[in-house]
């Protein structure tokens, strides 16, 4: 059990080869995506945050920014700043350098403007590509693997077939001695116990609870019932009718491994095996969380036909809908209906979607990739823009 | 099997084809089948009593509670959001509360 992966200097390994060019800050996405739109081999993280918040969330914006950097499917990275946000560059820049890989800083205000700090990106980041293309991959065991967990665009299939497998694949990359990242805190309402059953240790169970005690506290201090944002008006139409219904098919999709530890948005996990992590459900934001994380892959499980991906982690689509999988081929990686038509149990399709993962870890491109799908991104933030 | 029940202890069981109303239908759990007349269409992936359920009874799907009856749901009906509410992220029932709860 073994996939092809790019090993970096801090020891961990990557499943993508890319030159990230990462905005600190909202002021300055249009450089961003300027320069990596025209360097090929280059890939743009972007986000809504970074100046005018709170200090406890512009902590956290620069916690998630040395993840996505130090995440080892970038080479190297080259960090776009305007130059007055609250976001501090050079601590996101040396902590990411101090990973071992070539970190460039371009400062917006200090360029004189746009278009020549665009001029200057493009040249740096085409040099940056040359260095990382020159790179090869190698085989490396499952333990390097680092599995994101998500589902989203939930039908009462999903519950029942793509979750229990993704499930499955989860445990199989855990026995392998790899990491499991579990987010999505929200669907854990109303399973709480059951996931704390399956903590560790007492304190990792207390852990479980707090999360979810906070993030249902966030959301009744609102003062209106939860429903229809979660869940939402197409998970109801799907057949969904509670949160604690669409939580019980959600934390399938975690298997049945133990969780090892519990960790804040976007921290890197310090053990390996299955581990939750603090996050809301809405794409952009968990998807950027695990990233953030250190997830080389992330499995996907859908009903109703999520098409989003990520910019430099491949996110693999499965579904259990005949309907999703016919009509959104372009998006769906893999297909587990074959349970409910009788033609394969679940644990042959579990090992099959383990397998598959393995391949798109070793370079095989998901439909997001090859689609462009992949701008789904963006930095949970907790307190209000100021 | 037309429907599915995850657990034995469940009084709803999920549609694995649109049933029309009026229908007859074998709804499996574990290795047993029971039959059930649906009392109105389904949907696919939707949920029908499979027992007579009472006003602020809990609902058990995977032999665990998904939320509460707001009115009787006898057995064949659609048992949805129009009869069923959550227990859980409810800022409506919160003392104070500012939104437009019941």
């Amino acid at each position: 059990m073994e996939f092809k992966g790019y090993r970096r200097a801090d020891g961990r390994v990557g499943t993508r080869n890319y030159v990230g060019v990462l905005s600190t800050v909202v002021c300055a996405n249009e450089v961003t995506e300027r320069i990596a739109r025209e360097v090929h081999g280059a890939t743009a993280f972007m986000h809504h945050q970074g100046c005018g918040q709170m200090p406890t969330d512009t902590a956290r914006v620069t916690q998630a920014l040395i993840g996505l950097g130090t995440n080892p499917n970038l080479a190297s990275v080259l960090l776009v700043s305007l130059g007055c946000e609250s976001v501090v560059l050079e601590e996101v820049a040396n902590a990411v350098a101090q990973s071992g890989k070539r970190v460039e800083r371009l400062v917006i205000q200090e360029e004189g403007g746009a278009a020549r700090s665009v001029a200057k990106g493009e040249l740096l980041a085409q040099d940056m590509v040359r260095e990382a293309s020159s790179l090869s991959p190698s085989i490396c065991p499952v333990s390097d693997l680092v599995l994101g967990l998500k589902c989203g665009g939930s039908d009462t299939t999903q519950g029942l077939f793509a979750n229990p497998v993704l499930g499955i694949a989860s445990d199989m990359v855990v026995q392998a001695g790899g990491t499991s990242v579990l987010g999505e805190v929200t669907e854990f309402i109303g399973t709480e116990h059951i996931l704390a059953r399956h903590a560790r240790t007492p304190v990792v169970a207390q852990g479980i609870l707090r999360l979810v005690d906070r993030m249902e506290a966030r959301a009744k201090a609102v003062g209106c019932d939860m429903r229809g944002g979660q869940p939402t008006g197409g998970n109801i139409k799907g057949g969904l009718t509670t949160i604690e219904e669409k939580s019980l098919g959600a934390i399938a999709k975690a298997g049945t491994a133990p969780i090892e530890a519990v960790y804040e948005y976007g921290e890197r996990p310090r053990v390996n095996g299955l581990v939750v992590m603090d996050s809301p459900g809405r794409e952009p934001e968990i998807l950027t969380g695990l990233a953030a994380a250190g997830c080389t892959i992330i499995g996907f499980a859908t009903g109703r036909g999520a098409p989003q991906g990520f910019p430099f982690v491949p996110v693999v689509k499965i579904t259990g809908n005949i309907v999703t999988w016919d009509k959104l081929r372009d998006h769906m990686d893999c297909y587990v209906g074959t349970i409910m038509e009788g033609t394969e149990t679940l644990p042959a399709a579990g090992r099959r979607v383990f397998d598959e993962l393995l391949a798109f870890a070793s370079g095989r491109m998901t439909k997001a990739e090859i689609s462009g799908y992949t701008d789904s991104m963006d930095i949970y933030v907790t307190g209000p823009v100021i | 099997m037309d429907a599915i029940m995850l657990s034995e202890k469940d009084n709803v069981a999920t549609a694995l084809r649109e049933v029309t109303a009026g229908e007859e239908i074998t709804v499996g759990v574990q290795e047993r089948s029971m039959r059930v007349r649906a009392a109105q269409a389904i949907a696919f992936g939707h949920k029908l009593a499979v027992t007579d359920i009472n006003l602020g009874d809990q609902i058990l799907k995977y032999g665990e509670v998904i939320g509460r009856a707001t009115q009787r749901i006898p057995a064949g009906a659609h048992a949805h959001i129009h009869n069923i509410e959550s227990l859980r992220g409810r800022g409506d029932l919160e003392a104070g509360a500012s939104g437009h709860g019941v």
